[in-house]
């Protein structure tokens, strides 16, 4: 998968209660979820978001609560992929589960700043600034895990057979 | 090959003679839980599979705890879907208000959880159930929804650090003064995908209460799940609570560790995480005067009976300072009634504090007790997120039971050891 975007960027341990706060848990709709995204800690994202925009972020991102409506708002409010230094367990999960494309790349999530445009093939793993025109090579994911995302989910999975 | 507590149930429940970390396995899984706020995200994927029915009705649990008694209309509306589908399948341990209680504090007292079971929550702080002795973990709806449907989960095995008990808690020092010495130890992200497995002959000294504690907080270190071997205290508690025959798995002597960390209980004070990360512990000598607006005693961290029993020996003969609202809850209705009968709650009442019905909450900023902006709150829950009990500029001091009743009477953040002059 390709993604071209261009950079919203946070730094470390952004938690899942902040990316939508416990106040907004009494819906699970979608749109609803991303009107809330990110207010906590930057009440200007969902104004300035756009479809296919790339988030960014430091070590341990989506820690805390398991929270589904956190990627789920993310991905609604129009974002096509993150990118981190590490993600917590259970938010790297639930992002497969629900296809949320998401990659581990410690330099890339450093080294890339904010409103950079920055390209993603994640099959061939590579990550290129095209602002600075640094590149960064990131680790597949386990083919188990891919069979996932191929499949479109882990529901669809279960459709398909795969399990 | 030799393995942790958390391999060895991983590769029991996946018919492996052994696995190792990094593998990927699926698992059979022994309960699926899910609560009022992440449930109805589970039935809707749920539904998409067209099954008719849950893979096994005496193995699947819902508990409305979080947003219940219904705080609004849409909390209402969601709490009905999880009773309508739990009545569809004919789910045995559905738990609505007037049974419920807050989930991580219900299961192990309803007898649902025992040593060596897999279980999945769609609530991170699954990981409590580490403390009998099971492999239990936190996931998102999707995994549950998958759970219900096949009774199955995928997981990659964990590597794990060892914590390595010794000594015994001082006085008016208890298990979460411990989990939060070990956070600021090894940071929120010290033990991301791994487990910590908790061992030693500290053990002896901590009760399930403080063990249950110790695990609920693993999640806040970044692990996958906290596991604490098992001894007469874990066997006893799960006789007590009619839990099914236990299943022991013991570390192996040779069991290979990322880490070997070493705590000696009768070194840990009591301890306080500032704002807002549950890493930024301190204890007293790095603690000024730090005037607090709210107090909570409560949660699926600390809403235990010992927890309430901590709280009232400091509260006994007091009152609450002036401006300082001070909200109890106890964790689940027999403790709310043995809490009652023991004389806690008079205590607590007396003393000028509100006593709630179970519920999650102010811990997560739902309901009962929102802070306003620039308020303050002495808090013994697990999270101190910037918006995590209400206004993005209020702030939570997460602390134990103790140390949460004597700032409620001083109106600052203050030991236990001070007001019981230790």
């Amino acid at each position: 998968m390709k993604y071209t975007g261009n950079v919203i960027k946070y730094g470390d341990n952004v938690d899942t209660d902040v990316i939508i706060p416990a106040r907004y848990l009494n819906t699970s709709d979608h749109a609803e979820l991303a009107s809330h995204c990110m207010e906590d800690i930057d009440k200007s994202f969902v104004n300035r978001v756009k479809q296919g925009d790339i988030m960014v972020a430091g070590e341990n991102f989506g820690c805390g609560s398991s929270r589904e409506h956190a990627p789920i708002a993310i991905k609604a409010s129009g974002i096509s992929l993150v990118i981190a230094g590490s993600f917590a367990r259970i938010f790297y999960r639930n992002a497969i589960n629900i296809g949320l494309a998401i990659v581990e790349c410690p330099a890339a999530a450093k080294e890339i700043s904010e409103g950079d445009k920055v390209e993603a093939d994640l099959d061939n793993g590579i990550i290129r600034d095209l602002t600075t025109g640094r590149e960064y090579k990131t680790a597949p994911f386990p083919e188990f895990v891919q069979k996932i995302i191929e499949n479109g989910g882990l529901m669809q999975s279960i459709v398909n057979g795969v399990f | 090959m030799a393995m942790t507590m958390t391999q060895k149930i991983l590769a029991a429940h996946s018919g492996k003679e052994s696995v190792s970390a990094g593998e990927l396995i699926l698992a059979d899984l022994d309960l699926v839980l899910g609560n009022d706020i992440t449930s109805p995200v589970a039935i809707k994927e749920f539904r998409k599979l067209g099954k008719n029915s849950v893979f096994d009705k005496n193995k699947v649990t819902m508990v409305m705890d979080h947003f219940a008694p219904n705080k609004d209309i849409k909390a209402a509306e969601q709490c009905k879907m999880c009773r309508d589908f739990c009545n569809e399948n004919d789910v045995t341990h559905f738990y609505d208000v007037g049974e419920m209680g807050i989930e991580h504090a219900l299961l192990p007292e309803k007898g649902l959880v025992t040593a060596g079971n897999v279980v999945i929550g769609a609530d991170s702080h699954t990981c409590t159930y580490g403390a009998l002795g099971a492999f239990s973990t936190g996931v998102g709806s999707t995994d549950m929804a998958c759970g219900m449907a096949t009774g199955k989960a995928w997981f990659k095995v964990p590597s794990a650090i060892k914590f390595n008990l010794t000594g015994c808690l001082r006085r008016y020092v208890s298990g979460k003064d411990v989990i939060l010495h070990i956070i600021g130890k090894i940071g929120v992200d010290g033990a991301l995908y791994r487990s910590m497995e908790f061992t030693g002959e500290g053990l002896s000294s901590l009760t399930m209460a403080d063990r249950l504690c110790i695990a609920n907080m693993a999640i806040e270190a970044g692990a996958k799940n906290g596991i604490f071997e098992v001894d007469d205290i874990t066997l006893n508690y799960i006789r007590e609570h009619g839990g099914e025959e236990p299943v022991i798995y013991k570390a192996d002597p040779d069991a290979e560790y990322d880490e070997v960390i070493e705590i000696d209980l009768s070194a840990i004070e009591p301890t306080v995480a500032f704002p807002h990360l549950p890493e930024n512990a301190r204890t007293f000598s790095e603690i000024g005067d730090v005037k607090i607006d709210q107090v909570v005693i409560g949660s699926c961290t600390n809403g235990r009976l010992e927890d309430l029993i901590a709280a009232a020996e400091i509260m006994k003969g007091h009152k609450c300072a002036k401006n300082v609202r001070v909200i109890v809850i106890p964790a689940t209705q027999q403790i709310y009634l043995d809490a009652m009968e023991m004389g806690l709650i008079r205590t607590f009442i007396e003393c000028g504090a509100v006593v709630s019905t179970p519920t999650c909450g102010p811990c997560l900023g739902g309901y009962m007790g929102i802070l306003a902006a620039g308020e303050r709150a002495v808090a013994t829950t697990n999270r101190n997120f910037v918006g995590r009990m209400g206004h993005p500029e209020s702030e939570v001091y997460l602390a134990s039971p103790a140390t949460a009743a004597a700032s409620a009477v001083t109106g600052r953040i203050t030991s236990p050891w001070e007001v019981m002059g230790v």
